[in-house]
């Protein structure tokens, strides 16, 4: 897999320009360096290397001590200087790797390099438009390149570390990693083979995958339609292929077979980099818990499927862990934030959740209250407690107001009360519905109590 | 008087500015008619600049009258058509970037404006510094002040036909082979190319990136050293530059090379074709310098044979990703009928390049290719090591090293042109220089046939003060001035 990855930085790679932001107008953040105008040079940012290095160190990479920038020469309208800045064969960082579940995916480099513009065609198809235009608003913007060895061996297992390197690069904070804001692309190189046999056959590259489930199933087409052409007698042709979100399959975009010479040499206007080593001790030294390790800390006392999710994003993890903390209950408060903080993303400070789960725990609120306080003090940044006090939903559990509660729904519902007494033991859940609606405070443990007792 | 006026050294013009003598108007009124006058005849300047001149030559009477002038304060300079000047349509001499007006201003060229100097225009250049007679200009020759048949050298011909012609007082070029020392030999003027991140390069046209340098040409070694020291320096917009130290400049009392051991590199000395008048201009300066107190020693080079060879791999390797950005699509020239993208970037570069600039973009292809890359290019940077370690070497036994700075004096016009390889030999004394990031100066030291003869000092890397002291007193004992070109 080829993953770029746009590091966390405020400005572009070489020159001072900020990085634009998404769907900035077209050439708005852009300087005479960017452009590429005659006598203007690179230099290097530090944050840049800096997020790279950091990178390489979290994928347990070595960082040799001299690194250095190249050309990439080649034309075209989106590549101002006609040569892209990048590393060849002294890159930032080599030889890492990375466990994904099972799997120890080994990582060949990682390295730097600048973004190219974009082209927009007037009307929808390239070879149709009579017109193309330029923005270089990206041009400039810093790439780390992570790629990786074969050992990866089905679209799960590339779906798994492409959300791994997400994860692993948040938690650095190294990069936001957005694949849809485009920060992080994915390319895998796919190439199948006989079971029996060692030899991979002839690999194909995708491009144009936008999410991680485009990417598992781009790969399972292209896994598929290797297997046909071969099976058919055919043979697969080196190339680049596109996915194509719309038509959910891969389509052929250019040929790989004649490869193009890119003509590599060293950037003669960037000094080789001498990597400092007490830099990189530093770096190593501040560098946060690693997702797995944290994970495994999780594993612990937590069922696998929470940590899927608590271990997959370093807030909802630090979110978890300073909550219980706090005095939170372990089980509860991880189900919380998979069934209510992940799929909102709303986060609220560790001591308000601490104290909510206490409150939902003792069973002073309703579960459904909690939802709504949750929501509440995110929002207004105020305590759980003040909210439940301010709104009355302190949960109902006094035998005497609840008795004549359950007694009303019992006269109200007839039919299932009856119903249950004949033995239909569901019909427990319409009595209980009608109970919450006419008293959404009522402590649902208590109040079923008393029916069943009332029923008896 | 007027023509005494143009020349002025900067000393002696500072101080007739600081008494009230004269104004930067008079000056620059002083060079604007002798330009008139000449240029003409001799063609050193591709464009004027009046509106700077007015407005700078303005500015810095005003600060003379306040008692705040800054060094260079009214001193009319000229600058090659590589260094972009913010709103000056600056062309490399080359027809593809006819029209572009730079939004930005070299910072050498700045921190000189900075320090006061007017900018009179800007010269003719071999395109894109490329050649030795400026005769590959994309405009027109310029031609020898001292023989108007004569070609100026090259790459920077215009600055230093300029300087030699009274019509600027110093004069900017850039020297990637010997585009600075070459033309200041030829024309009889003083010209240096500092050690390889003395000056920043940034607002200069890259030809080859790892080779150019930024330097000045004057009439009078003083005059070189203090617009270098004026523009050298750390650049935060250039990695490759940077401020050591080793640019003291001289004091009027300083700079004698008595017990200096100069080296005279046997392969320099005897390099194939050289010309009787030039030998025997540099042994008269031999002589002078160890009258001085020098003692000469014999040093050798020995991979100068291959120097030649592996300058036109790596000039040509980084020219030809140089100059890919001139495809048509932001700036310069356009050929905008062309049907696909590929036919646009062919016919563009085809019509704005000249024959030596397409020629060295496919040598410089060629080279980085795959399966030759590590023939020619590679190969090539090793004998760059190489050539470091002679000089490395050398230094060990010298503390400067002199020689012709070019084999030849001023040629005829055309007289080269059909052949480039004869052109390439124009260089062999001072690329060296280049491939090694040594500092190196031209001194005039004489004249064969009538036509100037240069002296090359160069010295250890960022040892400017150790090649200006030599230069200084050799051009205190020999009593070889600048002189300026009566032209017509």
């Amino acid at each position: 897999m080829e993953v770029h990855v746009q590091p966390k930085t405020r400005t572009k790679m070489f020159c001072g320009c900020a990085v634009a932001p998404l769907n900035a107008p077209p050439n708005t953040y852009v300087c005479e360096i960017c452009l590429g105008l005659p006598g203007t040079l690179p230099v290097a940012n530090k944050a840049a290397v800096e997020a790279c290095l950091k990178t390489a160190l979290a994928l347990n990479c070595e960082i040799p001590r001299h690194t250095k920038f190249d050309r990439k020469n080649y034309m075209y309208p989106d590549l101002p200087k006609g040569y892209q800045i990048s590393q060849y064969d002294l890159p930032m960082s080599v030889s890492g790797h990375v466990e994904v579940a099972t799997r120890k995916v080994r990582i060949r480099r990682v390295h730097l390099e600048e973004d190219t513009g974009k082209l927009v065609h007037a009307g929808d198809k390239l070879h149709k438009a009579w017109e193309s235009y330029v923005d270089l608003n990206r041009a400039g913007v810093p790439l780390m390149e992570i790629v990786s060895e074969p050992d990866l061996r089905s679209a799960d297992e590339a779906r798994d570390y492409a959300t791994e390197l997400r994860t692993l690069l948040r938690a650095i904070g190294a990069s936001e990693a957005e694949m849809e804001k485009g920060q992080m692309r994915v390319e895998p190189n796919i190439s199948i083979r006989r079971a029996a046999s060692d030899e991979l056959g002839v690999k194909t590259e995708l491009k144009n995958i936008n999410s991680f489930r485009a990417l598992h199933r781009a790969i399972l087409f292209e896994v598929e339609r290797q297997t046909q052409v071969l099976e058919s007698g055919g043979r697969v042709v080196q190339e680049t292929r596109g996915w194509s979100e719309a038509e959910q399959r891969t389509f052929s975009q250019r040929s790989k077979e004649f490869a193009e010479d890119y003509r590599y040499f060293p950037e003669p206007d960037l000094p080789p980099l001498e990597v400092e080593r007490e830099w990189i001790d530093e770096l190593r030294r501040n560098l946060p818990e690693l997702p797995s390790v944290r994970r495994a800390r999780l594993l612990d006392h937590l069922p696998a499927a929470q940590v899927a999710v608590i271990g997959a994003d370093r807030e909802l993890a630090d979110l978890y862990e300073n909550a219980v903390a706090r005095g939170a209950p372990a089980l509860p408060t991880a189900n919380w934030i998979v069934n209510e903080v992940a799929p909102t993303g709303k986060l609220s400070p560790p001591e308000n959740l601490a104290e909510l789960m206490k409150l939902l725990h003792d069973g002073a609120i309703t579960r459904d209250s909690a939802r709504e306080v949750y929501v509440e003090s995110v929002e207004t940044g105020r305590t759980p407690a003040e909210i439940v006090a301010e709104h009355g939903y302190a949960q109902v559990s006094d035998e005497s107001e609840l008795r004549v509660l359950a007694e009303a729904v019992i006269d109200a519902n007839p039919k299932a009360a009856a119903d249950y007494r004949n033995g239909k033991k569901q019909a427990m859940q319409a009595l209980m519905a009608d109970l919450r609606k006419r008293a959404p405070h009522a402590n649902p443990k208590v109040a079923n109590e008393l029916l069943l007792k009332l029923l008896a | 008087m007027i023509d005494d006026l143009t020349e002025l050294t900067i000393k002696d013009a500072a101080r007739l500015l600081r008494l009230g003598s004269i104004s930067s108007a008079d000056l620059v009124t002083a060079h604007v008619e002798r330009i008139e006058r000449l240029d003409p005849h001799v063609k050193a300047y591709l464009r004027f600049t009046p509106e700077l001149w007015e407005k700078q030559a303005d500015e810095a009477d005003r600060k003379i009258g306040q008692g705040e002038a800054p060094p260079l304060a009214g001193i009319p300079m000229a600058v090659k058509d590589v260094l972009c000047v913010r709103g000056v349509e600056t062309t490399a001499g080359s027809q593809i970037l006819r029209g572009f007006k730079p939004p930005y201003t070299a910072t050498a060229v700045a921190r000189l404006f900075e320090a006061g100097a007017v900018m009179l225009g800007v010269t003719n250049c071999d395109e894109f510094a490329m050649g030795s007679s400026t005769e590959n200009s994309g405009y027109f020759p310029t031609r020898n002040p001292w023989d108007l048949d004569r070609v100026p050298g090259g790459s920077s011909g215009g600055s230093a036909a300029a300087v030699a012609a009274g019509e600027a007082m110093i004069a900017l070029g850039s020297d990637t082979g010997g585009s600075i020392r070459q033309p200041a030999a030829l024309c009889g003027v003083v010209g240096m190319k500092p050690t390889y991140g003395r000056v920043s390069r940034y607002g200069l046209i890259a030809f080859a990136s790892s080779l150019d340098q930024i330097g000045p040409f004057a009439r009078t070694v003083d005059d070189a050293a203090i617009t270098l020291s004026l523009m050298a320096g750390f650049d935060p917009l250039d990695a490759t530059s940077s401020d050591r130290p080793g640019l003291e400049v001289l004091n009027s009392s300083g700079g004698t090379v008595k017990g200096m051991r100069l080296g005279v590199p046997r392969e320099y000395y005897d390099v194939k074709g050289i010309e009787p008048g030039v030998k025997a201009a540099l042994d008269a300066a031999l002589f002078i310098l160890r009258n001085a107190g020098a003692e000469i020693v014999d040093v050798s080079l020995p991979h100068t044979d291959y120097g030649l060879a592996a300058y036109y791999i790596i000039a040509p390797a980084e020219c030809s990703s140089n100059l890919a950005r001139f495809d048509g699509v932001r700036y310069g020239l356009a050929e905008v009928d062309a049907p696909n993208i590929t036919d646009e970037y062919m016919q563009t570069r085809r019509k704005g390049f000249g024959t030596e600039v397409r020629r060295r973009v496919m040598l410089g292809t060629y080279a980085l290719s795959s399966g030759y890359y590590d023939a020619y290019y590679l190969k090539a940077q090793k004998v760059r090591t190489l050539i470091k370690r002679d000089f490395d070497e050398a230094f060990k036994k010298c503390d400067a090293i002199v020689s012709a700075t070019s084999p030849t004096v001023a040629f005829p016009i055309g007289s080269k042109t059909q052949d480039p390889l004869s052109m390439y030999l124009c260089d062999v004394l001072t690329l060296g220089g280049n491939l090694a990031g040594l500092p190196g100066i031209s001194v005039p030291c004489g004249t064969s046939d009538g036509l100037p003869v240069g002296l090359q000092v160069l010295g250890p890397q960022w040892g400017e003060s150790v090649v200006l002291r030599v230069a200084r007193s050799y051009e205190e004992a020999s009593e070889i001035r600048a002189e300026v070109a009566s032209v017509v």
